[in-house]
């Protein structure tokens, strides 16, 4: 392994920001409609942020991951 | 209407059966991977074993205490969306444990660190530093032990058994198996929790809205009914956060908290234990199935408010709903959950704490050639300790100190990140600076809390004209980094050597580095 390969893994990481830009301006969805199954925006938002977040962090998991393989050949 | 509180044999017998069986499960953990328990990594960390399965339950044991299944839907139905926020916290915390808690595995198991005052202290070379790390975390981890106590107490209460004695039981038998069988206790009894919470909130969340009317009219009902509840400050409830103070409280409330969970010494506790650093990884994907859950059981919250139940106190919401709804066996079965849910975050934070006292009080300070025998020995009798103060603290004083405490638990550990967190990538803060940084933080977020009267962590800061509410912990991180940086800069302009070794290496840190390869490993050529 060397340390370039492990910066380029590290650029993933960008991605994981997306949770905090999307949750930490509550600005943004503290309103009502559009509402989906009587739920408030503000409720089912943050509910849809839960698995985004997740499946966010699974692709960065895949991307860093996949590369462990180059490493050792 | 009222719940009333009455004595259900039922009920009662259920969830004393359970109980029992859960305590018998601790006693047998000391048998599972059987390992010296005898020697501290093995008692404290379980010999650093657990791979992704086991870890999930654990960390999630750890994590979703039995206090948050109360606390969380009793701050929703009194104040409303401001109770949403552990929501976004719970959420962003996962990347940054992704990014972060993978290097500090790493660099502990390389220098066989046990708890995050062992890092600083080997990074830094500073025993000052060290000291402070682990006085802060035994100091907010105590408080947060007591309430789970509080969680035992309010489904007791509900279930018409009062006194102290059924609680000083139970904590008995949880002291009892944590000394025998050490981390492996509350890792196996995750298991049993886990099981039990989803059951009762996956009923919950089905069975009681289409009593009440359905999701729409939960929430129209709790539209109407807020703005008549009393929030802590003595301000209505709100089922949006309207105004630009709400969102900054709401955001940085978020933010900060999720950047304290994980210095929590039982958080510590929960990622040593894994067995490598891709298991931390993994967890960090699929943990916030919980999340989802403490979502769920916030909701809960505003079902109470539908189905027109007022609880005596908010603390009630949760369990006046599952007995107003619930036939009494299945009470019996989620009250168990809940009172199950305390006895594994106890464990393991009581584990925690005994761990920081033994490494880096007790062996630091009077008995630096402990044995590794003599260290797991320090650290079961000083688990014993933990507990029995947490014990005394909430049958001698009123609940609202441990609460008090507790909210200032977190103010204090955010005052570690930047020796733990941010020490996992650099080492230019000079060592006196980040004492000093600390020292400040504590201060500035003490004062703040005390000056809300301890009713809110939110302060609203009025600086030049410049209005802004926020977590007082992240006022406090603010001001913590602020000096830690200054002095930094001041302390090397005038050439003050840091001279304090460095145990570690860059390459200690890497948290991509594998196990020694596989033997499928030869498959590539």
């Amino acid at each position: 392994m060397n340390g370039s390969n492990d910066a380029r893994r590290r650029g993933w990481y960008v991605l994981l920001l997306a949770p905090f830009v999307g949750l930490l301006f509550p600005g943004w969805y503290a309103t009502k409609s559009p509402e989906l199954w009587g739920i408030p925006f503000f409720y089912w938002y943050q509910f849809a942020w839960v698995i985004a977040a997740a499946l966010i962090t699974a692709l960065v998991y895949v991307l860093t991951r996949a590369r462990d393989s180059e490493d050792r050949s | 209407m009222t719940v009333p509180h009455n004595t259900d044999a039922v009920a009662l017998t259920i969830f004393v059966v359970l109980f029992a069986a859960v305590a018998f499960m601790g006693f047998i953990a000391a048998r599972w991977r059987r390992g010296d328990l005898n020697v501290l990594d093995e008692w404290g960390l379980a010999g650093r074993r657990f791979g992704s399965v086991v870890t999930w339950f654990l960390l999630g044991g750890d994590l979703y205490t039995a206090y948050t299944f109360i606390a969380v839907p009793a701050l929703v139905y009194g104040s409303g969306a401001a109770g949403f926020f552990a929501l976004p916290y719970t959420i962003i915390m996962y990347p940054f444990v992704f990014v972060v808690m993978p290097r500090l595995w790493a660099v502990a198991h390389k220098h066989r660190y046990v708890t995050p005052a062992d890092f600083v202290r080997g990074r830094y070379g500073s025993r000052g530093l060290a000291t402070a790390t682990a006085f802060t975390g035994i100091l907010a981890t105590m408080p947060y032990i007591a309430l789970q106590l509080v969680g035992i107490q309010v489904v007791l209460g509900a279930l018409g058994v009062h006194g102290d004695w059924p609680l000083i039981i139970a904590f008995a038998v949880l002291a009892a198996y944590t000394y025998q069988s050490g981390l492996r206790a509350p890792a196996l009894i995750a298991l049993v929790k886990d099981a039990l919470i989803y059951i009762t909130i996956i009923v919950a969340v089905i069975y009681i809205p289409s009593k009440v009317g359905g999701f729409g009219h939960i929430f129209d009902a709790a539209e109407k009914a807020l703005p008549g509840h009393t929030t802590p400050t003595g301000k209505p409830g709100a089922f949006l956060p309207g105004t630009a103070a709400a969102q900054q409280a709401y955001a940085t409330l978020a933010l900060g908290s999720a950047l304290a969970l994980f210095l929590y010494p039982h958080s510590v506790t929960g990622v040593l234990s894994s067995e490598s650093a891709q298991v931390i990884r993994r967890n960090s994907v699929v943990l916030p199935a919980y999340t989802f859950l403490l979502g769920l059981i916030a909701l809960l919250g505003y079902m109470t408010i539908a189905a027109g139940i007022t609880p005596s106190n908010p603390n009630y919401a949760v369990p006046d709903l599952f007995v107003h709804f619930f036939p009494s066996w299945f009470t019996g079965v989620a009250f168990a959950a809940i009172a199950v849910g305390a006895l594994v975050p106890a464990a393991i934070m009581s584990i925690a704490a005994a761990n920081l006292f033994t490494r880096n009080l007790w062996k630091e300070f009077v008995r630096p050639d402990m044995t590794g025998r003599q260290e797991a020995t320090v650290a079961k009798l000083a688990s014993l300790v933990v507990k029995v103060g947490a014990l005394l603290f909430i049958i001698l004083l009123p609940n609202k100190y441990s609460i008090d405490l507790q909210l200032l638990g977190g103010v204090w550990i955010l005052q570690t990140l930047p020796s733990i967190v941010i020490g996992l990538y650099t080492r230019w803060f000079h060592r006196w600076a980040l004492l000093i940084g600390w020292a400040v933080g504590m201060g500035i977020g003490t004062w703040m809390a005390a000056d809300m009267d301890f009713k809110t962590s939110v302060y609203p800061l009025n600086l030049f004209g410049w209005h802004f509410s926020a977590y007082a912990a992240v006022f406090a991180l603010v001001a913590n980094l602020i000096v830690s940086v200054a002095l930094t800069l001041v302390l090397k302009l005038v050439g003050a050597r840091d001279s304090a070794e460095d145990e570690t290496r860059p390459e200690d840190y890497s948290e991509f580095r594998r196990r020694p390869a596989r033997p499928t490993a030869g498959l590539a050529h």
